[in-house]
């Protein structure tokens, strides 16, 4: 057994954080674990990329190209930058969010929002795309968005680590003074993808 | 046996622990300062010494001293602070150590957060000393635990070489027990001529150091570090982190190779690399960086008559430059057997936004450097930058920077484009944490050698860019004691500055006004812009755009290029990251932007 997610967003959107819940609820799950995180200069608003690899047998801690299962963006344009490491059956879940980036207002580049949006959709089979920065701030805080999504992922069929796994790794993860307010924001990504699923029946 | 997700440079500090680390020294730099960090947080649970010092010089110089006595040292940089310890570190080769001493070195392959790619394995060849290569965060921990014992037995420093991918990378990593502090050995300096180097003395070490190369190679021959896994007659050789991308690549592309994991690349052990050239019929070696493990195995080959061919980076089938991955080693081992590469099936995207990084919303560092831009209009004026969170003043729009070399060299290098261009005005930037580490000397230099220029402290009482250590400049110190923090206005003023100026960037009218005198004075001025680091102190403030007054001239956002400010439904507004800095409110010509009244955030 191999398993590959990959996190996409921008720097300050908390991925390091997110790889690392994902890669300690890999751990209590008995496998092993290899990740790779972007940290430094890019974590100051670039673009910032985590992997995370478990299983039975883990060398390498980045995914080779087209070896990711499950592709986590935390912003729209970002999670369409990680789709060429995408399975072809691979999934992503999508946080909508649009971060448009200062090079675009300094006319260095561009930000196509419906173009962006168009690809991701006709590109990925398995796509989850919602508003998870809304979500965040129904549960008390914007900056609860990654564990939102790491909600919803824990709700992906087939996804090795069930919630239970994920939300001890929160537990133990995050500051105690935000302990209530990741739960919450975790339960309501749960909640999201139960709904949708229910809606979609 | 418990096992721990730890990243690799938490690792590598376990590791030190386990090996009964005594002191421990630092500068921080990406990407090896959480090492440092790690060992800090659990010096008083585990009763060791750990300081950030100064720089990487003063960091070995103290660590050395200690080691003198029999302690357990370590220190850790990045590898380009090793360029500013060099001048201790090839004596200290020649006098060596009595008390382990691990130098933890942190390479940086892509670049992600460095000047260049420097490589720290020919380094340590250069300065004849031996060095670990780990390939996953349990090696760099099993490598940093048994590096004290090998210092000590060959009386040397003994260097571990992570690159980013190990230390930023987290893995399950098997713990071991932590000796008890307090049956450590007393450790005393004692006097011994040995200690003080000399030039008839440092001839006789340099011998001695000669002899003890082969003494290195000797007990690498014997580490499992250092192995081959038997496959058919293909060789490849990997050093560190790429033994892994060849054991993923060889996987993928379902070939038996006879592999040779190095994980000592100097000095070289020469069993395994005999056994292996008995083994196969042609070879390539992978490794990042420089090809310091091909050039040794091509002189062995050579030298021990093997009539074998060696490929790698000497014949261009690995690049020197850049970081590897497992896509790009299956593409040299595709190129090495002479068998199609595999054709790109990745698919097109559309555009998309170039997103580089950027100065957080409410930097002040975006405060100074936009005072001295409205200062400096018409003047044509150079500014030179440093190494820190504001090198991103480089980065659209701000393009406030006009040069950045290395730690300290903003004000130096402004005094040398002064002396060809007296009439221009140069501003030099520099951090407070850069300042005490290489800043100084150059302020020194300045004033004595009658540099006409603006020096530009940037004082965010903290190291940010590297993850908010301490320096010299404040009252408390790596392990959260209080201390007597250094006054950088005292040193300015000690150093006979007459022009000194200390103002608040955010108060920016004033700020701009101390920028244009600092910049019309005829001869050195400093200004020292003191405002706190925006994510270790922030105003409870908030703003946001009018809709009715905003025209949507986006003068805000093209000169300032605050994260927070976006466009939508053609009005200008300002997000939930805010931090409440207000300078946009001093660039809006329609006054549009104003402070919101919070009901008790």
């Amino acid at each position: 057994m191999e398993y590959n997610v990959m996190i996409t967003g921008v720097g300050g959107q908390g991925s390091v954080l997110a790889s690392r819940i994902v890669a300690n609820a890999a751990m209590f799950a008995g496998y092993e674990v290899r990740t790779s995180d972007t940290i430094g200069m890019a974590q100051r608003g670039g673009s910032v990329i985590s992997h995370v690899r478990f299983g039975d047998c883990i060398a390498s801690p980045l995914i080779a190209n087209g070896n990711v299962d499950i592709l986590l963006g935390f912003e729209l344009a970002e999670a369409v930058r990680g789709l060429k490491m995408l399975k072809p059956d691979g999934m992503a879940v999508v946080n909508e969010q649009v971060i448009v980036p200062p090079s675009v207002y300094a006319g260095i580049s561009e930000y196509h929002e419906a173009e962006i949006k168009d690809f991701l959709e006709a590109t990925v089979p398995h796509l989850h795309l919602f508003n998870a920065v809304q979500i965040a701030r129904q549960a008390g805080h914007w900056k609860s968005t990654n564990i939102v999504l790491i909600g919803a992922l824990s709700q992906i069929e087939d996804f090795p680590l069930n919630s239970d796994q994920l939300l001890e790794s929160i537990i133990q993860t995050v500051p105690a003074k935000m302990k209530e307010l990741n739960e919450r924001a975790f339960r309501m990504g749960i909640r999201h993808m139960e709904e949708l699923k229910n809606g979609h029946k | 046996m418990q096992k721990q997700l730890l990243m690799g440079n938490e690792a590598i500090a376990r590791g030190a622990v386990e090996a009964g680390v005594e002191v421990v020294t630092a500068y921080p730099g990406t990407p090896s300062s959480e090492i440092f960090s790690t060992l800090a947080k659990f010096a008083k649970q585990y009763n060791y010494q750990a300081e950030w010092s100064s720089n990487e010089k003063v960091a070995l110089e103290v660590a050395a001293g200690a080691a003198y006595t029999g302690a357990r040292c370590m220190v850790t940089m990045k590898q380009v602070g090793l360029n500013v310890a060099a001048d201790p570190l090839m004596t200290l080769a020649y006098i060596g150590v009595k008390g382990g001493m691990v130098l933890a070195v942190a390479d940086d392959p892509g670049p992600h957060s460095s000047q260049n790619e420097q490589d720290t394995r020919a380094f340590a060849k250069f300065a004849k000393l031996p060095v670990f290569d780990p390939s996953s965060p349990q090696e760099a921990k099993d490598m940093t635990k048994y590096a004290f014992g090998l210092s000590e037995e060959l009386e040397l420093p003994v260097f571990i070489r992570p690159t980013t991918r190990i230390c930023h990378g987290c893995a399950d990593v098997t713990l071991e027990t932590i000796p008890d502090p307090d049956k450590r050995p007393k450790h005393t300096f004692e006097k011994d001529p040995k200690w003080a180097i000399m030039p008839k003395l440092s001839y006789e070490k340099h011998k001695w150091l000669s002899l003890q190369q082969e003494k290195m190679r000797e007990i690498f021959n014997g580490l499992s570090f250092n192995r081959i896994e038997s496959g058919n007659e293909i060789g490849i050789v990997a050093s560190g982190l790429s033994y892994q991308y060849v054991k993923d690549a060889l996987n993928a592309l379902e070939i038996p190779a006879t592999v040779l994991k190095i994980g000592t690349p100097y000095p070289l052990p020469d069993r395994p690399v005999k056994e292996f050239f008995n083994k196969v019929n042609k070879v390539l070696i992978i490794e990042e960086q420089d090809p310091v493990v091909e050039e040794q195995m091509i002189q062995l080959a050579f030298a021990q008559g093997f009539r074998i061919s060696i490929s790698g980076k000497l014949d261009g089938i690995v690049p020197r430059e850049g970081e590897f991955n497992v896509d790009k080693v299956m593409k040299m081992i595709q190129r090495f057997l002479g068998t199609a590469e595999g054709e790109e099936t990745s698919i097109s995207l559309p555009p998309l936004p170039v997103r580089q990084p950027a100065l957080c919303a409410g930097c002040p560092h975006r405060a100074s450097f936009f005072a001295f831009k409205e200062a400096a209009k018409g003047l044509d004026a150079v500014f030179t930058g440093d190494i820190g969170c504001y090198t991103l003043g480089v980065t659209a729009p701000l393009q406030a920077l006009d040069t950045c070399l290395c730690m300290g060299a903003g004000i130096t290098m402004a005094a040398g484009l002064n002396k060809v261009e007296p009439k221009r005005s140069q501003v030099a930037f520099i951090g407070d944490s850069t300042f005490f580490h290489t800043g100084i000397p150059g302020l020194i230099n300045c004033v004595y050698n009658k540099a006409n220029i603006t020096i530009v402290v940037l004082d965010n009482d903290t190291t940010a860019m590297t993850g908010y250590q301490p320096h010299p400049g404040l009252n408390v110190n790596a392990v959260g004691e209080q201390t007597i923090g250094i006054s950088i206005p005292a040193i300015v003023k000690a150093c006979g500055v007459e022009f000194l100026e200390i103002v608040d960037p955010n108060d920016f009218e004033k700020a701009k006004k101390v920028a244009c005198a600092a910049m019309a004075y005829d001869g050195l001025a400093v200004v020292i812009m003191k405002a706190p680091c925006i994510k270790i102190k922030r105003e409870k403030k908030m703003f946001s755009v009018k809709a009715d007054l905003c025209t949507n001239c986006q003068i805000c956002i093209k000169k300032l290029g605050c994260p927070s400010l976006f466009v939508s439904n053609g009005k200008v507004q300002v997000d939930e990251t805010c931090t409440g800095c207000g300078l946009c409110t001093y660039v809006c010509p329609q006054n549009a932007i104003q402070e919101v009244v919070q009901d008790g955030i």
